[in-house]
């Protein structure tokens, strides 16, 4: 394409994105970082410059440890089930064998994906509830109640509980991507590959996963973002405790901020989770090569 | 859901039909191990439907039933827990819910497209910035910017309206937006604005009369990614949004909780109402829903 002078309108067509993103995207990001540098409340007047701080209270606090931790479990069991079990899941699905009941499977895995975490996270308060919760009264009829344990209310398992919630809703989303990843890879590599006798584990590991590695790439990086975000499933189940036990950097963040109107270490937190996510982000623009032209 | 290669499962039905005799031990260990397979898809399958099942079922019991008689049928069908649960507030944030996701999705359509029709169009280094500019905005998260936006909204007078959640909902949808809708305007073809010129369209018209129409699938991928963020959005509802009764569902359903005590036959009733739309959404547009996921690739 050759540069040419741009019209008045195809300008003004550019406007308000650029107005949206600059207001609410750009502007709070640099907002943030000025703010980890202030001490102030929500509706005070002045903010009070405390320099590094808030960032040197944040490398000495325990609990944020202790989130970041739990950010970390977050990452390995997601990455763990959501990419290399779903994975396995949608070349099963895909293999002929399971042709005929393969879409209905594909349709029920994915349902929870469609519906609000809100409402995923108000049903786990009934799975996991002590008294009349599905996983523990599941655990009885099966003559396993010595493992029934109050899941959210005890501070060894808050955490698995709020993470095991999570592979249960987003299984589905990842498996389809790989899905559609799998049925893209030309079928003349598995006729070749059955032409020499390749069996269907050996098929899976020479042709299958070579030909899907982006796919699992971006999947992970997917995976690895979201878990450094995480806010909602740990705050509507356990809003982070018993204690600290499950708490996330997020829901650090929010709780400093709106909880105990510290604003400044809030900011200080979100501009550390920014930073983490930021690194995964970028690799995921570079590798998935958003925005090329072809 | 996705289409599979019919053709060649029809030829592997015949080829297995014919094998010979001498493998039926092995026919017989891969029948095994087939089932062991199939039995390990249905558990799962059971684990991830019964609880969705549960919930349906148990929104028309009552709460005695729901604590004494967890896996049984309930002996009173409550319908009326629905009723109770839209007159006691789920009708509101429904209602809200509705405005907020049906505004957001008109304006990061609109102002997304438009974007997407000039980066599309022209190549300069004040539009490759800008292109720049747009896709950089999907680095940032909701998380970080939770304060500094709550300051900006309280300047502008705008917390606890539902411009909040409108506004900050379109900027955080449209950088995927412009990427995806530029992606399918760069595939129509030149000569269809070249004709459209020589016909005397204006700039406008070349936008509103050919590349819009032409974009109705890329349109309603983006409508279904869109709708699916403002219906479920929780951080920012719950942030910006104080009053009430202009709470959206995913906010309200917490109020819900802690002002229905013990009634769960109806919060679980509120539960399912609030679940109803997207589903149904998602099932007539799935399709561009996989469409949008896997080029997307960024989880709403």
């Amino acid at each position: 394409m050759i540069a040419r002078k741009i019209p008045l309108i195809p300008t003004l067509f550019l406007l308000p994105s650029l107005l949206f993103l600059s207001i609410f995207i750009y502007f709070p990001l640099v907002q943030n970082l000025y703010n980890s540098f202030f001490e102030f409340s929500v509706f005070s007047p002045t903010k009070e410059f405390v320099g590094f701080a808030s960032f040197q209270q944040l490398i000495q606090d325990k609990v944020i440890v202790a989130a970041f931790i739990n950010n970390v479990k977050y990452a390995v069991i997601s990455v763990l089930f959501q990419v290399f079990f779903a994975l396995i899941l949608a070349t099963i699905l895909e293999d002929k064998v399971f042709r005929r009941i393969a879409p209905a499977l594909r349709v029920i895995y994915f349902m929870p994906v469609m519906i609000s975490i809100s409402v995923i996270a108000l049903l786990f308060t009934f799975v996991y509830n002590p008294q009349m919760g599905l996983l523990n009264s599941f655990l009885e009829l099966i003559g396993l109640e010595n493992l029934a344990t109050p899941w959210l209310g005890n501070a060894t398992t808050a955490i698995y509980a709020v993470i095991a919630m999570s592979q249960w809703q987003s299984i589905g989303f990842i498996t389809m991507l790989f899905i559609v990843a799998i049925q893209k890879i030309p079928k003349e590599l598995y006729e070749a590959a059955d032409i020499d006798g390749a069996g269907k584990i050996r098929k899976f590991f020479n042709i299958t996963i070579p030909q899907v590695k982006e796919t699992m790439f971006v999947n992970v990086l997917i995976t690895v973002t979201g878990s450094i975000l995480v806010f909602n499933e740990p705050f509507i189940l356990t809003g982070g405790g018993p204690g600290f036990s499950s708490t996330t950097l997020s829901v650090l963040m929010y709780e400093q901020g709106f909880g105990k109107d510290n604003m400044g270490y809030a900011s200080a937190i979100a501009t550390l989770i920014f930073v983490l996510s930021a690194i995964f982000a970028l690799i995921q623009i570079r590798v998935s090569g958003t925005g090329k032209d072809d | 859901m996705v289409k599979t290669d019919l053709k060649g499962e029809f030829l592997e039905r015949d080829r297995t039909a014919s094998k010979p005799r001498a493998k039926a031990k092995l026919n017989f260990t891969a029948g095994l191990s087939k089932y062991t397979v199939l039995l390990g898809l249905l558990a799962f399958a059971a684990i991830i439907l019964y609880p969705l099942f549960w919930m349906v079922i148990s929104s028309l019991k009552s709460y005695d039933e729901i604590y004494n008689n967890v896996w049984g049928l309930p002996s009173v069908w409550h319908f009326e827990n629905y009723a109770t649960a839209w007159s006691m507030g789920i009708s509101s944030y429904f209602f809200n819910s509705v405005v907020v996701t049906l505004a957001t999705i008109f304006l990061v359509v609109l102002i997304g497209s438009m974007a997407a029709f000039t980066l599309s169009r022209y190549r300069s280094k004040w539009i490759d910035a800008a292109l720049i500019f747009i896709i950089g905005g999907i680095m940032m998260n909701p998380q970080v910017a939770l304060i500094p936006l709550f300051e900006i909204l309280t300047w502008l007078d705008l917390i606890n309206t539902r411009w909040a959640l409108i506004l900050t909902y379109v900027a955080f949808r449209l950088p995927l937006t412009i990427i995806l809708i530029r992606a399918f305007f760069l595939s129509i073809p030149k000569e269809l604005e070249e004709s459209a010129i020589i016909d005397g369209c204006s700039e406008f018209g070349i936008y509103a009369r050919i590349y819009l129409p032409l974009s109705i699938p890329i349109i309603l991928t983006t409508v279904v990614l869109t709708a699916f963020f403002a219906w479920n959005e929780f951080l920012f509802a719950t942030v910006f949004i104080d009053s009430e009764v202009l709470k959206t569902i995913p906010s309200g359903l917490m109020n819900f909780k802690d002002a229905l005590r013990t009634d769960w036959g109806v919060l679980l009733s509120g539960m399912v109402i609030a679940s109803i739309p997207m589903v149904i959404l998602l099932v007539l547009l799935q399709k561009f829903l996989v469409r949008g996921l896997s080029e997307g690739s960024v989880k709403g």
